[in-house]
């Protein structure tokens, strides 16, 4: 049967769809979607094909956006997405998940909840703010934010979530108790000898390799790692790599060894692409080497930023890549980041990139 | 709908911003309310999840709504006379 791709987009101001036949050549633009509210993650469910979209209005807070219909129509709920009354307020939902019979959202401050009715209510996961270092944990400039959201593939007891500034988490108990699994990640911002503490990493962001559980990559406000024991310790992947800064980090659908990046060219420096020329870049042996993909990307002034959400694949043949800016620019490969193509621009600052693929 | 003669019956208008949100809302509705808080469990009574997206959890009325009772800045507690108009207004915010 033919199959329909979709690209999901978050952005400042609502969420955008970009779909395409299976071939990727011509994109059609739908959107804004969900009242122009700045939307941190928009994500499809692929067991149901709903769209949910998650994010905070300054007027009226946060709430997780839902589409059964492939965003021809939007309902929002924030049903239960409260730490209590008397208790900090929940400014926006920053990722979300599907896994473990349900969906995951975390939210700034930050904190894990989770839904079993489609996104319709929503229960706290406590465990993680009781944790003992949580007094301790330090907004990063994005705020105290909950951005990646891992569920084990098999295992409903597991989840890693990841915290800027605080670092990454992982529970083997449903969420009931979580363990910090930060050995080997580094902290530049604190004194030489404190950098590699328990906890207060500042990840930037945290992905599961397919078919291996226990294999993760992230990257960090410092270095770029990989993890083949459950996040318990972490090896540097960054030699090879233009800069230790970055956002987002997509694995590929179906080779655990296989990653890409996108370095910018540091903290301090402006936080764009190394010399205003832009470049993805794709390990195929778990970090060991790295390749920069350029061709059919901007390399004269281009000082794009691309977030910690912007980077997606797609799980067809030869696998899609895609991502976004702040500037409001969506680029595409079909051929795993060999070659590439801007499919949109001018669209509002990009927050997220995910993919759908579904029976057209 | 309240009997516009009730004592507690007051007059509730509503941003444009916030009508968007809620199929069926009304610009300009009637509820029984002796509070500003009492006035969001009415509104939340007619349109479920209308509270959340006024009022924190503090709880408070969320810092870029604005709630204007006889021409001032009202908070969750300010009573209402009867027959008050409440202005919900959505403030200057954004970018």
């Amino acid at each position: 049967m033919a199959q329909k791709v979709t690209v999901l987009i978050g952005t400042k101001k609502g969420v955008f769809l970009l779909e395409s036949d299976t071939g990727r050549r011509s994109w059609a633009l739908r959107g804004p979607f969900c009242e122009s509210w700045p939307i941190n993650h928009v994500i499809a469910d692929p067991a149901t094909g709903i769209l949910y979209g998650g994010g905070g209005n300054e007027w009226f807070g946060p709430a997780v956006w839902k589409s059964t219909d492939l965003g021809a129509s939007w309902t929002h709920s924030s049903e239960g997405l409260t730490y209590g009354e008397g208790e900090d307020s929940i400014k926006s939902v920053w990722s979300l998940a599907p896994g473990h019979g349900g969906l995951y959202a975390g939210v700034e401050p930050a904190g894990l909840f989770h839904s079993d009715d489609d996104g319709q209510t929503w229960r706290d996961i406590p465990g993680l703010r009781d944790h003992p270092s949580r007094p301790e944990w330090q907004p990063g400039a994005g705020g105290l934010i909950l951005h990646s959201l891992v569920p084990h593939p098999d295992d409903r007891s597991q989840v890693w979530v990841a915290i800027s500034a605080a670092g990454v988490f992982h529970t083997v108990d449903g969420g009931t108790t979580w363990e910090a699994r930060n050995q080997g990640t580094r902290c530049d911002f604190l004194p030489e000898e404190q950098r590699y503490p328990e906890y207060g990493q500042c990840v930037h962001c945290l992905v599961a390799a397919p078919g291996i559980p226990d294999r993760l990559y992230q990257q960090n406000h410092c270095g770029m790692y990989r993890s083949d024991d459950g996040g318990r310790t972490w090896d540097s992947i960054e030699a090879g790599l233009p800069s230790t800064f970055g956002f987002p980090a997509a694995t590929h659908p179906r080779e655990a060894d296989t990653l890409y990046l996108v370095p910018l060219n540091g903290d301090v420096a402006g936080r764009f692409m190394p010399d205003g020329k832009t470049a993805v870049w794709r390990t195929r042996d778990g970090g060991a080497t790295w390749a920069d993909l350029r061709d059919g990307l901007p390399q004269e002034n281009a000082y794009l930023g691309v977030l910690r959400q912007a980077l997606a694949t797609d799980p067809l043949h030869p696998v899609g890549v895609y991502f976004g800016t702040s500037s409001g620019a969506l680029f595409a490969s079909t051929d795993e980041g060999d070659t590439w193509t801007c499919i949109a621009q001018h669209l509002p600052a990009i927050s997220s990139v995910e993919t759908l693929v579904v029976d057209a | 709908m309240p009997d516009t003669n009730d004592r507690t019956t007051v007059t509730v208008v509503l941003p444009n911003a916030l009508l968007t949100l809620f199929t069926g809302s009304e610009p300009r509705v009637e509820v029984a309310a002796s509070t500003v808080g009492e006035v969001f469990d009415a509104l939340e009574a007619r349109w479920p999840g209308m509270r959340d997206r006024l009022r924190d959890s503090t709880p408070a009325i969320r810092r870029h709504i604005n709630v204007f009772v006889d021409g001032r800045r009202a908070t969750l507690d300010t009573p209402l006379a009867p027959g008050t108009e409440v202005f919900v207004l959505t403030a200057i915010s954004g970018g």
